[in-house]
């Protein structure tokens, strides 16, 4: 069994106006198999059926369910592992030399289930320089149901084993019943806030770090270009930019620098680029 | 690199064994703990991983691991330890008898790979998964 032809132009239309995310013709596999257990759950014997009747009732909340299922990844802990190194040895050390508040603002734009915030406090906590700092995070997603899964801090067996050394395993979660729950005092440190990318952004103050990892991929040109705008206005000018390795800034939004930091790069607004005053 | 896997299940160590050599490792296998020690005693050099189950007859995962770590000649072989037993305390006592990673069973491949990456025992990365 596999997707129509027009059942995937009515998923794609939605989820390009929804997210900006562009699904390319060959991800007929992907759509079908995020949408099985929506056409399930909600009675129908395909997908195909499921999104005919999506196409004539048009309920918002059934939209809403089917560009979430779109728009969500599979992700790991420290994933790609280098960030969270370079974040650790260089990034988090050359900020705890120029803040004298002992305060640091991380966003994670698109932080599916939590890993990457989660992530990124437990990095802070095992950075040496920022012993009795504040290290706060918000998390940002489209997706209600994974930011309620952020929120919660729960974690099943098959995704603790992705990428997360059992000494931390061990160390900052705790067994509940067949799962895994981060400690309070991680999730504490996380504000896990809805926000669409793709439209301008709410007032969240200036952030020190902001991890956009593997989120430009899916959009287009001209959106990746308002999203890395948006995203200097809100990062400190001496504030830096974590991509995916896939991603970058050249040719895009060419305000930016990329500059070599551990074993990876980051990216930092040009100095003739900056508008604010530091702090 | 060379690679042990050790573990009473011919099915598991057929999947261990095929996701470690499409990482690029050549594989010795063993039934159990006390035969992984006659495999390792039989080395030249050691292997620069083991991955080991915990509950196997003759000899179990733990006294093997207990067992490694008191020879000084396999000090350069990493441990980990691959197992359905899931609790916070056993983990615990595995990583403290001298196990350096802990992946817990059912695991994809991915899963194994990201464990190899964070030993440092992939020849590359794993990349982005998108």
């Amino acid at each position: 069994m596999t997707i129509s032809s027009s059942a995937f132009t009515f998923v794609r239309e939605l989820v390009r106006a929804e997210s900006a995310i562009v699904l390319e013709p060959g991800k007929e596999y992907l759509v079908e198999s995020r949408l099985v257990p929506l056409a399930r759950a909600a009675g129908h014997p395909d997908v195909d059926a499921y999104v005919a009747q999506l196409s004539t009732r048009r309920s918002p909340a059934a939209l809403k369910q089917v560009v979430e299922a779109l728009t969500t990844n599979e992700t790991s802990w420290f994933r790609d592992t280098d960030p969270y190194t370079t974040l650790r040895e260089t990034i988090f050390p050359e900020l705890a030399r120029n803040r004298p508040r002992k305060q640091l603002r991380v966003w994670a734009a698109a932080c599916s289930s939590g890993q990457e915030p989660y992530s990124i406090v437990m990095t802070a906590m095992d950075t040496p320089a920022l012993a009795g700092w504040r290290v706060d995070v918000t998390a940002t997603d489209l997706s209600e149901e994974m930011l309620e899964r952020g929120r919660r801090g729960e974690y099943s067996q098959l995704e603790v084993n992705r990428g997360l050394p059992a000494t931390t395993l061990v160390r900052h979660f705790e067994r509940q019943g067949l799962n895994w729950r981060i400690n309070q005092s991680i999730r504490e440190r996380v504000e896990f806030r809805h926000l669409n990318l793709t439209r301008p952004f709410p007032p969240m103050g200036q952030f020190d770090v902001v991890f956009l990892r593997n989120v430009l991929i899916y959009f287009d040109m001209p959106t990746k270009r308002e999203v890395l705008q948006r995203v200097r206005q809100v990062l400190a000018p001496d504030g830096h930019l974590f991509l995916g390795a896939a991603e970058m800034t050249m040719g895009v939004d060419d305000a930016w620098e990329r500059v070599p930091a551990g074993r990876s790069s980051v990216y930092r607004i040009r100095e003739e680029q900056r508008t604010c005053v530091p702090w | 690199m060379r690679a042990l896997v050790v573990d009473d299940s011919r099915a598991m160590r057929r999947i261990v064994t095929r996701i470690l050599e499409d990482a690029g490792f050549e594989v010795l296998e063993a039934g159990d703990g006390q035969e992984a020690l006659d495999v390792l005693a039989a080395q030249e050099t050691p292997p620069e991983l083991a991955c080991v189950d915990w509950n196997m007859p003759v000899m179990d995962g733990l006294t093997f691991i207990n067992h490694v770590r008191k020879q000084p000649q396999w000090r350069a072989t990493t441990l980990m330890m691959v197992t359905t037993e899931s609790e916070q305390s056993q983990i615990v006592r595995a990583l403290a008898a001298g196990a350096h990673e802990y992946l817990i069973k059912p695991f994809t491949g991915e899963a194994m790979l990201e464990k190899l990456d964070l030993l440092g025992l992939l020849p590359t990365p794993v990349g982005d998964q998108t």
